[in-house]
């Protein structure tokens, strides 16, 4: 029961401290995705041109 | 653990991208190529006017004449339209297509595996794959219903618009489902639903008439080439992202 309880609390702790690091990630997993499917421009959308259009990302 | 989390995305996105681009080569790229030979002849017939070239900065390069190559036998169609540099046709734009594709495999996966540290009660091979099938669901199966996959040469409204309708799908669709699906009571599962349909509800942008030369045939079999890549691309990232996670978790 008490290892049940810690094991609670300990994951409720790591939990708050994976916050701001899943924060970053997403932000630039976000902003690389941004990159490749969405900038308008020209020299970004030539180069993944091919992969937008297969992505179904709104393209032109 | 943030090293540890860009290496498994770096790992999980190659693996993902490189599937992508493998099956870009097979089955989209042709189909695009294929379409462009349309869009070009449908260029030189002015009196056709091309619905994209009202809204699209590329096109409306192409319109006021940022055409500098004489050559056009040997250029890409790409390249023809825009000034800027584009790759060549060939290898060139195929290595481009992986890279955009591995790349677009490393940002998703970062994105994902934030939300299962947040979300997901284990990390795994199972329930990345699980994962992986509702960020399928949320970012490629949904928006097609509004936006579907386009061939170059369709007709379609202002970009901005339809990228902000995109985004605000995927967005709804992710958020409705980890409502329904995470979430145990009625209201919340109720208010989910209602999240992912109401982008449908509002409808998404569309142009105001059809200007595809492009047969249907092969604008309907990109459709299912495109939704069948990104399944595949979807599942590999997530369930190897997943058991990627869970092996740097047995080590530690």
């Amino acid at each position: 029961m008490n290892s049940t309880v810690s094991s609670a609390a300990q994951s409720t702790s790591s939990r708050a401290a994976i916050l701001p690091v899943a924060l970053l990630s997403a932000f630039i997993g976000a902003f690389v995705v941004f990159g490749v499917g969405f900038a308008h421009s020209n020299v970004l959308h030539n180069a993944a041109h091919d992969s937008r259009h297969a992505l179904g990302f709104p393209c032109h | 653990m943030i090293t540890r989390l860009f290496g498994v995305a770096l790992g999980a996105g190659c693996v993902a991208g490189l599937a992508l681009a493998l099956l870009q080569v097979l089955f989209t790229t042709p189909l695009i190529l294929e379409a462009e030979t349309y869009e070009l002849a449908s260029f030189h017939q002015p009196p056709l006017q091309h619905a994209g070239g009202i809204t699209d900065d590329g096109r409306v390069w192409f319109v006021h004449g940022g055409e500098e190559h004489t050559d056009e036998g040997a250029l890409g169609l790409v390249d023809r339209m825009i000034g800027a540099w584009a790759p060549e046709d060939g290898a060139e734009r195929t290595f481009y297509t992986g890279l955009s594709s591995v790349l677009t495999g490393f940002g998703f996966g970062l994105m994902l595996l934030a939300a299962m540290l947040l979300g997901a009660k284990r990390i795994d091979a199972t329930s990345g794959l699980q994962w992986g099938l509702g960020a399928f669901a949320a970012v490629a199966l949904a928006p097609s219903l509004g936006l579907p996959p386009e061939l170059p040469g369709s007709a379609a409204a202002d970009l901005v618009s339809r990228q902000t309708w995109w985004f605000g799908t995927t967005a709804a669709t992710g958020l409705g489902l980890w409502l329904m699906i995470a979430r145990g009571e009625p209201l919340l599962k109720a208010a989910g639903l209602l999240i992912v349909v109401a982008p449908h509800l509002i409808g998404a942008p569309h142009p105001h008439e059809y200007a595809s030369s492009v047969p249907a045939e092969i604008q309907g079999h990109f459709v299912a080439a495109s939704l069948v890549s990104a399944a595949v691309f979807w599942a590999v990232l997530g369930s190897l992202a997943g058991w990627l996670w869970q092996r740097g978790e047995a080590k530690q």
